[in-house]
């Protein structure tokens, strides 16, 4: 009987531990099928003219492969981004921590995390028929779908998670700080940005870091909104196409196995990379808050 | 004096910051809410396409998200659970954990078009499920895994450490532990975890866009290794395809609508019943 309980034991230890390396399992197949899927290309392809070749013109009789136009288009988008999901994002989080009241902060946490799952979709879609008929007329423009559009919808898009975010690492902040703070007679203000900011201050960059990863990586928004001109983009007005959007619009078309479908696997692949370097300075950033605050978890 | 001046200027700043991010995230509701309710009506969720998506409702891509949703949940749940556990319950700490834990975080931030990729190397092609819904979940579940095992072992860890020391104090062994006090106690939170994970998933347009969506069938999916309709990716077809743009909008604000109901409601249940429990542990 005893004996049966302990291969019991054994079995469901096993099991457990089978079950979550599949996890790792998962990881390491999808950065193996990237690399089986997209490697045939650069039989065809350097990689160098692959990732700085301004021309992108997979279907041409003399189809050009450069890639250089997608990754500017989707950095010159999530730097646009940026401009909107940090200052309000983080300004809404200092809000909600600093001067909302009890009451407000009850409603105010619950109800951003809320409208963080608003699906991407729905995003691209109010882009497409509110926000760039409206930029175009405003700024007169030949057409709203362009990556000035693109760079408001994903910032807004983004403000829910930075915001989440930065709140929770503003709430990291030991009291003691702040009360230390008053005692040598600070202001609510002064004590805000001299002492609770900087303290949360990785905390804080963890949050950008972490939103800037998903506005990079976002799909359906500027597939719908940043208007698909493979050209290196010289203003925020021309119409742009991130990595994202050349995958997910030209995968339909593309033949399984042919150049162009391993040329998209390659674009997918080097956006892991980036998003993973971009998690990854996120994780050692956030390690260092943690240590600072004296966080063990 | 100075000092109070620039306290006002600055949380005047930090007010007004707060006031553009409701404002922004509100008018979006609004517009999405009274565009869509003009075309929202009874027949608009229980009818097929008709008249070349011009007319008729959109049940099949009602249909089409919740197979897909349940499907996903289906094979992510239990082998998200079971990581948590093992994370959480069995898991010497060292290398390999760390390893896991490590590709478990990478894995949240891959972006969802890439598990597109992989769902169509893979399922698709590999495994020759086809474009299916089969395929579809199976991409979303993956997708879905590293929030499922983040919430699950979040629920595991609030179980106070007592309680399994008790337990294991009166004889029971590590699995009757787990199984007996810790997985019921920390039930309602990875219920929650669940829960806003179908909130997400639900939503999402890229990983299905190249592994199960279709713009138009007749009817309803008969197996899983049929094609279905989706509300997202209905969304993105009708404002990107077809030949009747006019009407086409009409009805992707009533999907929009019906999506943004869906997924809201899903949310902010999961986030009400966290609270509570909060509040009841507190």
């Amino acid at each position: 009987m005893e004996n049966f309980t302990k291969i019991k034991e054994k079995i469901y230890r096993g099991g457990f531990t089978a079950l979550a390396f599949s996890s790792l399992v998962f990881l390491a197949g999808i950065i193996l099928l990237l690399l089986k899927e997209s490697l045939p290309l650069f039989r065809h392809v350097r990689f160098s003219d692959f990732i700085f070749g301004r021309a992108w013109y997979p279907t041409a009789s003399v189809p050009e492969w450069g890639i250089f136009p997608l990754i500017m288009a989707s950095f010159w988008v999530t730097l646009g981004a940026l401009f909107i999901c940090v200052p309000l994002g983080v300004g809404s989080a200092l809000y909600i921590h600093e001067i909302a009241s009890a009451q407000q902060r009850v409603f105010l946490k619950p109800l951003i995390e809320i409208l963080a799952s608003i699906p991407s979709v729905v995003y691209g879609f109010f882009g497409m028929v509110v926000a760039a008929p409206f930029l175009q007329k405003a700024f007169g423009l030949p057409t709203g779908l362009c990556a000035l559009t693109a760079s408001i919808i994903l910032g807004i898009m983004a403000i829910p998670t930075v915001c989440s975010l930065a709140e929770d690492a503003l709430s990291c902040v030991p009291d003691s700080f702040r009360e230390a703070s008053y005692a040598v007679g600070a202001n609510r203000w002064q004590t805000l940005m001299r002492v609770v900011l900087p303290a949360a201050g990785s905390g804080v960059s963890t949050a950008i870091i972490l939103g800037m990863s998903r506005a990079i990586g976002e799909t359906m928004t500027v597939l719908m909104v940043a208007g698909g001109a493979a050209i290196v983009p010289r203003s925020f007005l021309q119409p742009v196409r991130p990595m994202t959007s050349t995958i997910a619009a030209e995968m339909g078309e593309a033949v399984m196995g042919s150049l162009h479908y391993n040329a998209l696997f390659s674009i997918g692949l080097v956006l892991f990379v980036i998003t993973l370097v971009f998690n990854m300075i996120a994780e050692m950033v956030c390690k260092r808050f943690r240590l600072k605050l004296g966080i063990d978890r | 004096m100075k000092k109070r001046f620039s306290q006002r200027i600055g949380f005047g700043i930090l007010w007004l910051c707060m006031a553009a991010t409701l404002f922004f995230l509100g008018s979006i509701i609004y517009f999405i809410v009274v565009r869509g309710a003009g075309v929202f009506s009874w027949q608009f969720l229980t009818d097929v396409p008709r008249k070349s998506m011009t007319a008729g409702g959109v049940a099949p891509a009602i249909a089409g998200t919740v197979y897909l949703t349940m499907g996903a949940m289906v094979f992510a749940l239990p082998l998200g659970i079971a990581c948590a556990i093992y994370l959480n319950e069995y898991s010497p700490r060292g290398f390999i954990v760390n390893i896991i834990r490590m590709s478990i975080n990478n894995l949240a931030g891959v972006p969802s078009v890439v598990f597109g990729l992989f769902g169509l190397a893979l399922f698709v092609k590999s495994f020759k499920f086809g474009v299916s819904i089969l395929s579809g979940s199976l991409t979303l579940g993956i997708l879905v895994l590293p929030l499922i095992i983040s919430a699950a072992q979040e629920a595991l860890m609030a179980v106070p450490q007592s309680l399994r020391e008790a337990s294991l104090a009166l004889g029971a062994t590590h699995w009757q532990t787990i199984k007996r006090i810790v997985l019921p106690n920390a039930l309602s939170g990875i219920l929650t975890g669940a829960i806003l994970s179908i909130g997400r998933i639900a939503g999402e347009t890229a990983p299905i866009l190249f592994t199960a969506a279709t713009f138009y069938n007749r009817g309803f999916p008969k197996s899983i290794f049929d094609e279905a309709m989706a509300l997202p990716y209905h969304i993105y077809a009708l404002m990107t395809e077809g030949t009747h743009p006019d009407q086409q909008t009409a009805i992707a604000y009533g999907c929009a609508l019906i999506l943004l109901l869906l997924v809201l409601a899903i949310s902010a249940s999961a986030i009400i019943i966290r609270q509570r429990q909060r509040r009841f542990h507190a």
